[in-house]
């Protein structure tokens, strides 16, 4: 659906994208990762037609986006980060014109945006100003103004910045209801919304393509580890931990109180690790706190990734 | 050239003018000033004649008595300087208001052409600064009323009044296209309509052939002529083609922000 070869991009001296090829099958949620400035927005606006590439080539849907603009444009739906609204414009009204300008003939306009609306939750502000409206539903009139036709291809920069916790949940599944039928693009410097709601990841830093690949398989190939909160002197907890076999290392964290201490402990054989933690207990007669799985996140993938890339 | 899409931006943006108040401020403003003009030129005019009836020698300056010259013709200076003053105000927001707010962004990336915005933006300032010299018609209305001016002169005038209209809006959206600041956009536009409406005055000062072009290029040489009832395809064709060139500058500025 969305084919990118070797896009590079200046600004004068500075390369904001350096030669980034990847390609998005229809159907699929692309997650867009990467810290600010990493070249997600630029990205973004050249995918959607709205700047043309320095070099390399973009296509979607079959249309050139630099050539065949136009066409291109018709397939595509884009919520800019910033959420830019024409505030003296009526909900409807605003999205009408949308609709309208993105070629829809004016009959069926009307029963467009109200079903548009209801998928969107926006039915209780419709006749509202823009200007007048919570960041929640204007985010929903966002979304909305980039649905409206029907696009292939969804480009959505940031959908959650600035939401509560209860409308990013709303908004989160309203992208995940568009999966299937449409080809969604999402950049996002939340991690976890990532793996929720994406089929594959993009990394990027400093313009350059760092890793593509699903959420699982980045961050699979890690050692197990766990967090282990015990009750008993920390030097001597970490002096056992230390010589235990199966425990490749053991990190001191902080949160510890005054009588219990805590570790994140990496195994490199889990199960012995397993069982000797629980004799080493035992040993000592210490309290077992807590113990608890940590998975390798997405987080500290991109962590990883990124500084090792600026190292 | 989408028709369409250009009926569906001038409509957006008429709404925009007049639910802003923009329009009406700017209207109201407008014709209170060359209101205030047209009673003073009036006064000016029944005080001379009545002096005519009681001193004949007066009234051999036949000059003064030709409601054309003491009335019309000074009104039409008026209004286009009170328009000099106005446009600006109507077009400053045309196309920075959108880059400031980001709108044009998204704009940009629905399937419309760029001149297609860049037409539908023009047409709509065209139509308020219509409406709005539409109504001074009253005044040349009360005259015909009242008097017996010749009604050519003030039909060509307007024709020219709109004719500058229509050329101070091309300057002033294509100003507006340069920066996301309204205030720097009609700062530009004021400066650049004053030197093309100040050019003539340096005619004097240099050789015959170059004052020839400054006249050439004098945005209000080209209003006289109009205003004294010549119709002359050179001024249309000025007029023309002043507003052709800012519309296609506006539409360079508009895709040069793209890169």
């Amino acid at each position: 659906m969305i084919d990118v070869e070797n896009l590079t991009k200046d600004y004068g001296d500075h390369r904001a994208l350096d030669d980034i090829s990847f390609s998005v099958e229809k159907g699929e949620i692309l997650g867009f990762l990467g810290p600010n400035g990493a070249g997600k927005t630029t990205t973004m606006r050249i995918l959607t037609c709205y700047s043309p590439p320095t070099k390399g080539k973009v296509m979607v849907a079959g249309h050139d986006c630099f050539e065949d603009s136009l066409n291109a444009r018709r397939k595509i739906g884009y919520l800019p980060e910033r959420v830019p609204l024409y505030e003296d414009m009526r909900v409807d009204e605003y999205l009408s014109f949308v609709a309208k300008i993105k070629g829809m003939p004016s009959r069926d306009t009307k029963h467009k945006v109200v079903r548009i609306m209801d998928d969107c939750g926006l039915s209780d502000v419709s006749r509202k100003m823009i200007n007048s409206i919570s960041r929640g539903y204007r985010q929903r009139v966002g979304i909305a103004q980039a649905l409206v036709n029907d696009p292939e291809v969804l480009v959505l920069d940031e959908p959650t910045v600035g939401l509560d916790p209860k409308q990013i949940k709303e908004i989160r599944s309203l992208i995940k209801e568009l999966a299937g039928k449409h080809t969604v693009i999402l950049s996002t410097h939340i991690l976890p919304e990532v793996s929720l709601l994406c089929n594959r990841v993009i990394i990027i830093n400093k313009g350059k393509l760092v890793a593509v690949d699903t959420p699982e398989n980045l961050t699979s190939g890690n050692l197990p580890r766990v967090f282990l909160r015990i009750g008993g002197d920390v030097v001597d907890v970490e002096k056992a931990l230390a010589g235990l076999s199966g425990v490749k290392s053991a990190e001191r964290e902080l949160t510890a109180s005054k009588d219990t201490c805590g570790f994140i402990v990496t195994f490199d054989n889990e199960k012995k690790a397993r069982k000797n933690i629980h004799s080493m207990i035992d040993e000592n007669s210490w309290d077992l706190i807590e113990i608890r799985p940590m998975e390798m996140s997405l987080e500290d993938v991109f962590i990883k990734l990124v500084t090792k890339e600026s190292a | 050239m989408n028709i369409r899409s250009i009926g569906l931006i001038l409509h957006r943006e008429l709404k925009s003018y007049f639910s802003s108040l923009i329009a009406y401020v700017v209207i109201v403003m407008f014709l209170l000033i060359t209101g205030y003009f047209f009673y003073n030129l009036l006064a000016t005019f029944s005080v001379i004649s009545f002096q005519a009836q009681v001193n004949p020698m007066l009234a051999k300056q036949y000059q003064l008595l030709n409601i054309n010259e003491t009335v019309v013709r000074p009104l039409f200076g008026n209004i286009s300087i009170i328009m000099l003053l106005m446009t600006p105000l109507l077009t400053m927001r045309l196309i920075s208001e959108e880059k400031k707010s980001g709108t044009m962004e998204l704009l940009l990336t629905f399937p419309v052409k760029d001149i297609d915005v860049v037409l539908g933006k023009y047409l709509a300032c065209l139509v308020v600064f219509l409406v709005m010299i539409l109504l001074t018609t009253t005044y040349p209305i009360l005259l015909l009323i009242l008097g017996e001016p010749e009604i050519m002169p003030m039909i060509t005038g307007y024709l020219g009044l709109i004719l500058l209209g229509a050329a101070f809006i091309s300057l002033g959206i294509f100003t507006s296209s340069l920066t996301e600041n309204q205030i720097v956009a009609a700062s530009m536009s004021f400066g650049i309509l004053f030197f093309f409406w100040l050019i003539s005055y340096s005619v004097p000062f240099v050789s015959p052939a170059f004052g020839q072009i400054l006249s050439y290029l004098s945005i209000n040489e080209h209003i006289a002529s109009l205003a004294k009832g010549v119709l002359d395809t050179e001024d249309i064709i000025y007029y023309l083609c002043f507003i052709v060139l800012f519309l296609f500058l506006t539409l360079r500025s508009l895709e040069s922000k793209r890169w």
